[in-house]
C-alpha cells in the first residue's frame, strides 16, 4: 500500500491535468465556434443590407430625415472638434518648427496633417461616439419594445426602413462632416498662428494650400466614406440584433461605439497602406 | 386532462376557419415551447387563449404573422400556408391582420398621428391625404382619444398607449385581430374599457380575433370560445360555461 500510494497520487494528478486541458480545449473550441457564427451573422446581415439597397420601394423620406439627424445635428460637436484640432496642432507644432527656423511651413504642415489624417480619423472617432451610439441605442430600444416587430407586421420592411436609410445616411453625411471639420481646423490653425504672430487670413491660406494638391484630398475623402459606412453599419447591426432586456440597449450602444471606433482605425491603417503603395 | 371537443361559436361566426393551425411545434434551442398545437379561428369569432406565463401563448400568435417560424406543422391563414409564402405573399397576408402588441409598440419618435399614418400609407396606398386624415380621426374617435392626435407616445398613460395602439391596428380595416395581453399592466377600470373596445371592434369591423390573455375578466368579457395552453399543449378548449363549470383543479385555479 505504501508503495502504491505515490503512483495513485501521480495518476490522479495526471488525470486532473488531462481533464483540465480537455476542458480548456473544449472552451476554446466553443468560443472559436461562437466567433465564427458571429462573423457569419455579420456577413448575412451585410448581404441583406446590400440586397435591400438594390430592391424597389426606397424609404427616401426616412433617408433624408436620417441625413438631417446624422449630418445637421452633429454640426455643433464636429465644429468644436475641428477648431480645437487645428488650434492644438498649431500650438504644439510651432515650437518644434521654430527650432528648425521653419515656422513658415506651419500652415502647410497643419493643412497636410489635417486633410490627410487628423481630420478624418478624429472626426470619424467623434462621429463613432455620437452617431453609432445613437443608432445602436435607438434600434436597440425599438427591438426591446417590439417596435421593429410592429413595423414588420405593418407590411413595412424594417431592414429597408431602419437599416438601409441609416447606413447610407451615415456613409454620405460623415465625409461631409469630415470636410467641414477640416475647414474649421484650418480656421482654428489660423487663430493658433495669430496667438503668437500676425499672419493675415489670405496669406495663411495661400501658404497652406501651396503644400497640398487636389490629389491629397482623394484618399482622405474615399476613406471617410468607408468610415461613414462602418459607423452606420455597426450601429445598425448592434441595435437591430440587441437582446430582449432593457440592459441590451446599453450593451448595443456601448459595443456599437467600441467596435465602430476599432474598425475605423483598422480601415485607416488599410487605407494608409493602399495610399502608400499607390504612391 | 384530455382536450374537450366542445365547439362553441358565437351567432356571428361561421364554420369556415380563416386561421387553421395543424400540429404546430416550436422550439427555442432545446426547449420546446409549443408541442403539437392545433386550432382553428372561425370567421367573426373571438377566440381567447389563456394560460400561465411561459406557456407559449405569445409565440403562437407571432407564428401566425410569420414573426417566428415553426419547426413543424402548418399555419394556414385565408387558405395560404404561412411557411410556404415568399416575402410579398407574407406582406399581403399581414395587410389583413392587425396585431396589438403587449407593450403597445408605438413608435417613440413619431406623434400619435404619424403612428397611425405609418401603416395606413403603406397598406392603403390609394388613399389621398384628406382620406388618410379622415380615417385617422375616425380610428381615434373609435378608441375615444381624438384629442391625442398631436401628442407624443411619451405623453400618454399606459391605458392611452394601448388605445392608440388599438387605433393603429384598426385604422387599416383588418380582417383578423391578434391581441397579445391587451389588459396586462392596466387598472381594472381601464382593463374593462379595453375589453369593451375589443367587442366594439369585433362588431364594427367584423373582425375575427385571437386574444391572448391571463386576465380572466377580459376572457369573460370577450370570449366566444376559450382555449387553454399548458406547457405548450392545448389543455382544454370550450366555451366560457365549460371553463366556469370545470372541476379540474388547474382550470378552477384560473376561474376562481
Amino acid at each position: 500500500m505504501e508503495i502504491k500510494t505515490p503512483v495513485i497520487k501521480a495518476k490522479k494528478i495526471a488525470l486532473y491535468h488531462i481533464l483540465n486541458i480537455s476542458q480548456q480545449t473544449f472552451t476554446k473550441a466553443v468560443s472559436a465556434t461562437n466567433f465564427f457564427s458571429d462573423v457569419a451573422e455579420v456577413c448575412m446581415f451585410f448581404v441583406r443590407f446590400v440586397k435591400e439597397t438594390f430592391t424597389r420601394n426606397h424609404e427616401l423620406k426616412e433617408f433624408f430625415k436620417q441625413c438631417f439627424q446624422i449630418g445637421y445635428k452633429s454640426l455643433p460637436l464636429v465644429s468644436v472638434t475641428g477648431i480645437i484640432m487645428g488650434l492644438v496642432l498649431t500650438i504644439q507644432s510651432r515650437p518644434v518648427l521654430a527650432n528648425f527656423g521653419a515656422e513658415s511651413l506651419l500652415p502647410g504642415m497643419v493643412a497636410v496633417s489635417l486633410i490627410r489624417e487628423m481630420g478624418p480619423v478624429i472626426t470619424g472617432l467623434i462621429c463613432a461616439g455620437k452617431v453609432a451610439s445613437s443608432i445602436g441605442a435607438e434600434l436597440g430600444s425599438m427591438k426591446v419594445t417590439e417596435q421593429i416587430e410592429a413595423m414588420a407586421v405593418s407590411s413595412t420592411n424594417p431592414m429597408k426602413f431602419l437599416v438601409v436609410t441609416r447606413v447610407w445616411a451615415a456613409t454620405l453625411m460623415i465625409p461631409l462632416l469630415i470636410l467641414y471639420a477640416d475647414g474649421l481646423g484650418m480656421l482654428g490653425s489660423w487663430v493658433g498662428t495669430n496667438l503668437k504672430g500676425d499672419v493675415s487670413f489670405a496669406l495663411f491660406f495661400i501658404q497652406a494650400f501651396s503644400h497640398i494638391n487636389f490629389i491629397d484630398f482623394i484618399p482622405a475623402v474615399i476613406k471617410s466614406f468607408f468610415f461613414g459606412g462602418v459607423i452606420g453599419f455597426v450601429g445598425c447591426y448592434k441595435g437591430y440584433n440587441a437582446g430582449r432586456g432593457t440592459e441590451s440597449v446599453g450593451i448595443a450602444a456601448n459595443s456599437a461605439v467600441v467596435i465602430s471606433s476599432l474598425l475605423l482605425l483598422i480601415v485607416d491603417v488599410i487605407a494608409v497602406q493602399i495610399t502608400d503603395m499607390i504612391g | 386532462m384530455n382536450t374537450s371537443q366542445i365547439t362553441a361559436k358565437s351567432d356571428t361566426s361561421s364554420t369556415e376557419p380563416i386561421i387553421d393551425i395543424r400540429h404546430l411545434r416550436i422550439s427555442f434551442g432545446n426547449q420546446e415551447v409549443l408541442k403539437d398545437v392545433s386550432l382553428q379561428l372561425f370567421k367573426g369569432e373571438n377566440l381567447v387563449v389563456i394560460g400561465k406565463s411561459g406557456s407559449g401563448k405569445s409565440v403562437l400568435i407571432k407564428c401566425i404573422v410569420g414573426l417566428l417560424s415553426s419547426k413543424s406543422g402548418t399555419i394556414t391563414v385565408f387558405g395560404e400556408n404561412i411557411n410556404e409564402l415568399n416575402r410579398e405573399g407574407l406582406g399581403d397576408i399581414r395587410k389583413k391582420i392587425g396585431f396589438l402588441f403587449q407593450s403597445g409598440a408605438l413608435y417613440d419618435s413619431m406623434t400619435v398621428k404619424e403612428n397611425l399614418e405609418f401603416p395606413l400609407c403603406r397598406i392603403r396606398r390609394n388613399l389621398n391625404q384628406q382620406e388618410i386624415d379622415q380615417k385617422i380621426l375616425e380610428a381615434l374617435e373609435n378608441v375615444g382619444l381624438a384629442s391625442a392626435l398631436n401628442k407624443m407616445p411619451s405623453q400618454l398613460s399606459g391605458g392611452m398607449r394601448k388605445r392608440i395602439s388599438l387605433a393603429r391596428t384598426i385604422v387599416v380595416d383588418p380582417t383578423i385581430m391578434l391581441y397579445d395581453e391587451p389588459t396586462t399592466g392596466l387598472d381594472p377600470i381601464t382593463s374593462d374599457e379595453i375589453s369593451s373596445l375589443i367587442n366594439d371592434v369585433q362588431q364594427k369591423y367584423k373582425t375575427s380575433s385571437i386574444i391572448i390573455t391571463h386576465d380572466i375578466e377580459c376572457a369573460r368579457a370577450t370570449a366566444n370560445r376559450i382555449l387553454m395552453l399548458q406547457d405548450g399543449e392545448i389543455y382544454m378548449e370550450g366555451d366560457l360555461a365549460a371553463f366556469e363549470n370545470s372541476t379540474d383543479p388547474t382550470i378552477k385555479a384560473f376561474f376562481k
